[in-house]
Parts: C-alpha cells; sequence; structure tokens
C-alpha cells in the first residue's frame, strides 16, 4: 500500500490531465467546465442522482464520473446525498410509477434555485420502456427538465459535457 | 445445441407427473395436474438435492400456466426440467412452503396474473404497489384500477419487543444506488430484523416483449439490468436459438463469451473496491475504479459500446472485434494482472479492513442451498455451481477455469470469491483470443459479422437457457409465436434467489454494516423488478 500512495506521490494522480484535447475532448472540456461553474456558482455545484427507474446502465457511468481518470470533484461538481443540499437533480430511468412520487419529493425537497437533469434516452422519453403501463415515461412529465443529456446510457464525457451546457443554460434563463 | 435426453432419478419422476411437452428446448417441459403438482411439492419437500431455479407463468385464452423450472443438483450436466401446471380456476397449490424462494415468486406471479398461490406463506403484493392504473398487467385481459385513488398501505411485518425501533431506508438512497425499501428493526445497534421492499424499479418489461419481433426484445432484455447487459443478452439470445433449433457460426460463440468475460471483469473490480469503500477503505476504490475504467473503455474500442448494450443479438453478434481489438484486449489482461495482484495484497494485509469484512453478514450454506443461490452468494456459501460448468455451454466447455468455492459465507469471502473470479476471467479472455476461430471471408473479401438470420419456423417453439451472469445464473424462457414474435418471455434475474439472503445475512450484525453486506450480495434492483 505504501508503494502505491509513494508512486502517486512521485508519478502524479492517474486522472487525465486538463490540457489534452485527445481523448473524448474531455481535456478541452475540463478547462471549459472550470471557467464557468467558478464564475456562476463559486466553485461547487452538488448534484443529487435520483434513479427513477433505470436499468442501473446510467449508475455505472455516474459512477464512473467518479474515478481518479474522470475526477468530477476536480471541477467542484460534487454528488451529496440528499436533495436538500443539492442545486441539481439529476434524473435517470423512464419514471416508473412506483418511483414518480419518491422522485416528486426529492424535487420538492430540494431548495431553489435548482436545475433537473434528465440523463439518458429513458429519462428523455422513456426509452425502449416509453409506453409501458409501469413507467410515467419521460423526466419532464413529472418534474420540470432543465437539460437533457442523451446516450444509452451517455458516455462519462458526455456526461461532463451536460454538465457543462447546464451552467450556460441556467445562466442565459437568468 | 440439441435435445438432451438423462435417464437420473429427476426425469423418471417427472415423466410420471404428465406427458412431455412437445416444442420445448434444450430440456423437457412436462404438463401436470393437480394431483402431479402435489407430488412435486411432496419431492421438493423431501429431497433437499432438487433446486428450485425459477417459477413463472404465461397466460392465453386458455387460463394461465405456472411453470417451475427444476434442477437436480445430485446429478450431472443436463439434469433441468421444467413443470407446468395449467390452471383453469385460477388457482395453484403454492411452493413456498417447501422452498421459501418461491415466496417472492409466487407473490409476482399474483400481481401480473391475478392467479391466487393456495397456500402462500406471504400473501402481500410485490411489485404492485397499487399505482400502475391496472391490475394483473400480464393476464388474457387486465383489470383497470382507479390510480388516482390513494396507494392502498403496506403493511410490513410485526416485529415486536423492549427496546427495538425501526429504522425506514428508501426508496431513494443515499448513494448512486438503485431504489428500494429496507425497514431496519433494531435493538441498539444490532439489527434484529431487516424486511426489503422491492417493485420500484419495474417497468413492465414482459409486457413490453410481449408481441414484439425478437430484434426488439432484445433491446429491451439489454436493458433489463445494465451491469449484465452481455449476459442478459446471451440467455435470450440462446433460449430464442433454441427454439428456432439455430446453430450460430462457432466465431460469435467465442465473441459472446469474450464480451461476458469482460462484463463479469469489470462488474467484480467496481464490487470490490466498492465493498472496501463501504468499510471506509477508499484507497482500494481508488485504485480499483480505474482497471474497472480500463476495462470499459477496452469494451469501447473493441466493440463499440462501454457496457457492450446490444452487441450480443439472437443470431450471433452485431458487431465483431475490431481489428485492432485482440491485441489491445491482450495487453489489457497483462496490464490488469500487473496491477490487480499488488492491490489484492493490500486487501489481505489490512486488518482494520478484514476486521469488518470477516464474520460479518454470514449467510449459511443450508440456506443459500434451499434459495438455490448461485454466483458469488452461493459459492462463498459452499455452492459450486456454475451454468458455464452445469449444464455448460460453449465454449466454455472447451476452456480451462476453475470455480472457486468458500464456505464462510460472509462478507469477506465473497469479496474472495470476486477476487478469484477475476483472476479466472483474465485467463479467460486470454485463451479466447488465443482460441478463437477467425473470421471466414466473403466472396467478394467483405468478412460479414458473424451473424445468422433467424428461421422462420411457421409454428409455436419454446426454448429456455442457463447461461452464467457476474452475479450467478440467468434463466430465461421464451415462447415464440408461430408468426416469428416473441409470445412470452421470462427472465430470471439471479438477484430473485439472492435478495432474500442480505435479510437473513444481516442479522444480529450492527446497521453500520448493512452497506457491506448489502454491497457484498449485490442484488440487481432493476434485474429483480422487471
Ligand atoms: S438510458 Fe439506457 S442505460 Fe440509461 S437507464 Fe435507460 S436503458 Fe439504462
Amino acid at each position: 500500500m505504501f508503494n502505491h500512495i509513494l508512486r502517486a506521490l512521485t508519478k502524479g494522480p492517474v486522472t487525465e490531465p486538463a490540457p489534452s484535447p485527445s481523448t473524448d475532448g474531455l481535456a478541452e472540456l475540463a478547462g471549459r467546465v472550470d471557467a464557468v461553474s467558478r464564475a456562476r456558482l463559486g466553485r461547487s455545484l452538488s448534484i443529487r442522482a435520483v434513479d427513477a427507474g433505470s436499468c442501473n446502465g446510467c449508475e455505472l457511468e455516474l459512477h464512473a464520473l467518479n474515478n481518479p481518470i474522470y475526477d468530477l470533484e476536480r471541477f467542484g461538481l460534487r454528488f451529496v446525498a440528499s436533495p436538500r443540499h443539492a442545486d441539481v437533480l439529476l434524473v435517470t430511468g423512464p419514471v416508473t410509477k412506483n418511483m414518480a412520487e419518491a422522485l416528486r419529493r426529492s424535487w420538492d425537497a430540494t431548495p431553489d434555485p435548482k436545475w433537473v437533469v434528465a440523463c439518458g434516452a429513458c429519462a428523455i422519453d422513456g426509452g425502449v420502456f416509453a409506453g409501458s403501463y409501469a413507467c410515467v415515461g419521460p423526466v419532464e412529465a413529472v418534474i420540470p427538465v432543465d437539460l437533457r443529456i442523451p446516450g444509452c446510457p451517455p458516455r462519462p464525457a458526455e456526461l461532463l459535457a451536460g454538465l457543462l451546457s447546464l451552467l450556460e443554460h441556467s445562466a442565459a434563463k437568468e | 445445441m440439441t435435445d438432451q435426453t438423462d435417464t437420473t432419478r429427476l426425469f423418471d419422476r417427472l415423466n410420471t407427473l404428465g406427458p412431455r411437452a412437445a416444442a420445448h428446448r434444450p430440456w423437457p417441459r412436462h404438463v401436470t395436474d393437480r394431483t402431479g403438482w402435489r407430488t412435486l411439492i411432496d419431492d421438493l419437500d423431501k429431497d433437499g438435492g432438487l433446486a428450485l431455479i425459477g417459477l413463472w407463468a404465461d397466460a392465453d385464452a386458455g387460463g394461465v400456466n405456472v411453470h417451475a423450472a427444476l434442477r437436480d443438483e445430485t446429478a450431472g450436466t443436463g439434469a433441468v426440467a421444467v413443470v407446468t401446471l395449467p390452471c383453469p380456476d385460477g388457482r395453484f397449490p403454492s411452493l413456498s412452503a417447501v422452498r421459501p424462494s418461491a415466496i417472492r415468486l409466487e407473490r409476482a406471479i399474483q400481481d401480473l396474473f391475478g392467479v391466487t398461490a393456495e397456500g402462500l406463506t406471504d400473501p402481500r403484493p410485490w411489485l404492485d404497489h397499487g399505482r400502475w392504473g391496472l391490475r394483473h398487467p400480464l393476464a388474457d385481459s387486465p383489470s383497470p384500477t382507479d390510480d388516482s385513488a390513494a396507494p392502498p398501505p403496506y403493511p410490513v411485518l410485526p416485529c415486536e419487543g423492549e427496546g427495538l425501533h425501526q429504522i425506514p431506508v428508501g426508496p431513494v438512497h443515499a448513494g448512486i444506488i438503485e431504489p428500494g425499501h429496507f425497514r431496519f428493526t433494531a435493538n441498539g445497534e444490532t439489527v434484529v430484523r431487516l424486511e426489503e421492499r422491492l417493485g420500484y424499479v419495474h417497468k413492465g418489461v414482459e409486457a413490453l416483449m410481449r408481441g414484439q419481433p425478437v430484434a426488439r426484445a432484445a433491446r429491451i432484455i439489454a436493458r433489463l439490468s445494465g451491469d449484465s447487459t452481455v449476459a442478459h443478452s446471451i440467455a435470450f439470445a440462446q433460449a430464442v436459438e433454441a427454439a428456432l433449433g439455430l446453430t450460430i457460426p462457432p466465431r460469435a460463440v467465442w465473441l459472446r463469451a469474450l464480451m461476458a468475460e469482460l462484463e463479469r471483469l469489470a462488474n467484480h473490480l467496481g464490487d470490490i473496491g466498492a465493498i472496501a469503500n463501504d468499510a471506509a477503505f477508499a484507497f482500494l476504490l481508488a485504485h480499483l475504479s480505474p482497471l474497472r475504467e480500463a476495462v470499459a473503455r477496452s469494451a469501447d474500442a473493441c466493440f463499440g459500446h462501454r457496457l457492450m448494450m446490444d452487441c450480443v443479438v439472437p443470431g450471433g453478434v452485431a458487431p465483431d472485434i475490431a481489428a485492432t481489438g485482440p491485441q489491445r484486449l491482450l495487453e489489457l489482461v497483462a496490464d490488469l494482472r500487473r496491477r490487480f495482484a499488488p492491490l489484492v495484497a493490500v486487501y489481505d494485509g489490512k486488518a482494520s479492513l478484514q476486521d469488518r469484512t470477516l464474520t460479518t453478514g454470514i449467510i449459511h450454506r443450508g440456506l443459500a442451498n434451499r434459495f438455490a443461490a448461485g454466483g458469488f452468494v452461493g459459492r462463498a456459501s459452499g455452492r459450486g455451481g456454475d451454468a458455464r460448468k452445469s449444464p455448460g455451454y460453449a465454449p466454455y466447455t472447451d476452456l480451462e477455469f476453475e470455480v472457486p468455492v468458500l464456505t464462510e459465507g460472509d462478507v469477506n469471502a465473497r469479496v474472495w470469491i470476486r477476487i478469484r473470479e477475476v483472476e479466472q476471467s483474465l485467463s479467460l479472455i486470454e485463451q479466447i483470443i488465443r482460441r478463437m476461430p477467425g473470421v471466414p471471408r466473403g466472396p467478394d473479401g467483405i468478412t460479414p459479422p458473424p451473424l445468422l438470420r433467424l428461421p422462420s419456423v411457421g409454428e409455436e417453439r419454446e426454448g429456455m437457457a442457463l447461461v452464467e451472469s457476474f452475479r450467478g445464473e440467468i434463466l430465461t424462457w421464451v415462447r415464440i409465436a408461430a408468426d416469428g414474435t416473441v409470445a412470452r418471455c421470462h427472465p430470471r434475474d439471479p438477484s430473485w434467489l439472492q435478495w432474500p439472503l442480505l435479510e437473513a445475512a444481516i442479522e444480529g450484525n450492527i446497521v453500520a454494516d448493512f452497506p457491506l453486506c448489502n454491497k457484498s450480495v449485490n442484488g440487481s434492483y432493476s434485474g429483480h423488478d422487471l
């Protein structure tokens, strides 16, 4: 273990460096998120993820955002445990009827100003589950949506790109 | 796959229960009556080696049929059969008294089909939370309900005594996790009882697939549980191919296994890190999650999708592996071997971490047997089953690998099973790449992906498949209509047989150890809720 730590100290972090535009445009994106989020929200944007019926594929990629390679927190973006601490609700899934009330209550519990991100094909239009007796369908049928991030599931780099455009979108709204 | 005949006791017994359905492959399906069903219950009661591995229903104008899939665990490969009870009067005798795993499966059947399981030890609704706007969605004629009315209350099982208090958790949890409700009854720090309530992510998958072309149904199955998308797609494809009597190109068989092992690798690497993180040992998560990321990126480079969703389809595989794929995967294996072993040594050498995982969340072997639990849950509790070995399917029958088994049944054992399986999967990936049949060239020099068109057989057919996901054995059953559409498909995720064991694992442990127990069992909510 100490070897690992020593190596990390001497070789530096595995996080993909900010200015290296080759990988998925991620690095370029990193700089933009940083600049905009600093201007608008100091250095922080707290995100509460709500699974409203996802297949758990979107969750796997949300987890990936937290790994040291994407290292979401370096942008001041972080996942929080309660909607009461959140600026953003990030919703996945085709909103099952069994989850609609829990989603509405999470939204009610989130303090203003707040934004809602519909993450993934299911959250945007129900995806392959559209039309089911057990699903409401798009998130916007339950709570107002500010931003849609398409993909099934969206790649971590696309999720990052989406969070950036949310910042721009919310700035334009005022 | 060809029809498999077997002369074990199980099959002899089933022959006396009723006639064999003609169009069911590869294992036999026998149609019985109530007397035969009661004989089956007696047999299950007397013979602990008879495992209930699936229980589902289907409906047509003639009424509802209930199907029980069984395996003789004392016999060898292929001792699998289905017993069917037609229920024209809408009732069937419950199996719950002899196999507790039947309880939730029968509650789901009641909710979806409106038939009654007589003597069901827990008759409360399960998937139906009273919000669908209809009842019995899979019955021949579902009945609409008024969904503006408040949903009926769901009484949790009583648990009373001096000093006991309840802790409700969920459905929305604190992390990035799927939703479900946990009701703890605790005495101080010690959990006296846990009751799970699931069904929150029920999406009506089985109804959505009904009547759809096979290709469309495959896209839905691929989204039953995202972490097992490859395994569920293989199970569905194998069931359809068994029904239609289709033999797919050998290269497709090997590519499927390659994807399945990449999926297993990614999930196990993620799980081991997450379990350690739940014991507040973030170091391992920080070092293992980049390994998981490396697998996801390799999958993306080879097959065009990080989770390999929609890459396995009935008839073969949708994309062949990218030209640079094999070399890239060999490098991945070498890299992971180099980086994984020192992290295992860290896990093994940290007394403070072992203190949290050793003897925590024990699942006893007897209970695991009664639930026919597979995967890391079963194997950590002394059950050696693995669908890749028994009944076994290609190409695993040609590959060398071991199925690790431990007997302690605690969180630590479930971690070690994953560690050993990571090592096995690395070896399997290497073997597959070295031995995979080459690409056959088309007449014009263009190499088509190994994918066959599904034949149209012009009659109703049924197929079943048992496929090992990272979590355990998936059972998928299909009936293909004469016009080639899916008349009925039932995918049984391994979680059905494992979720109930979590309730037993946590008993007597402290509340703070629940995340460890939960993550080490790692049931799929979406895969279970259907
Ligand atoms: S968008 Fe795709 S990955 Fe995300 S929840 Fe829906 S089916 Fe799963």
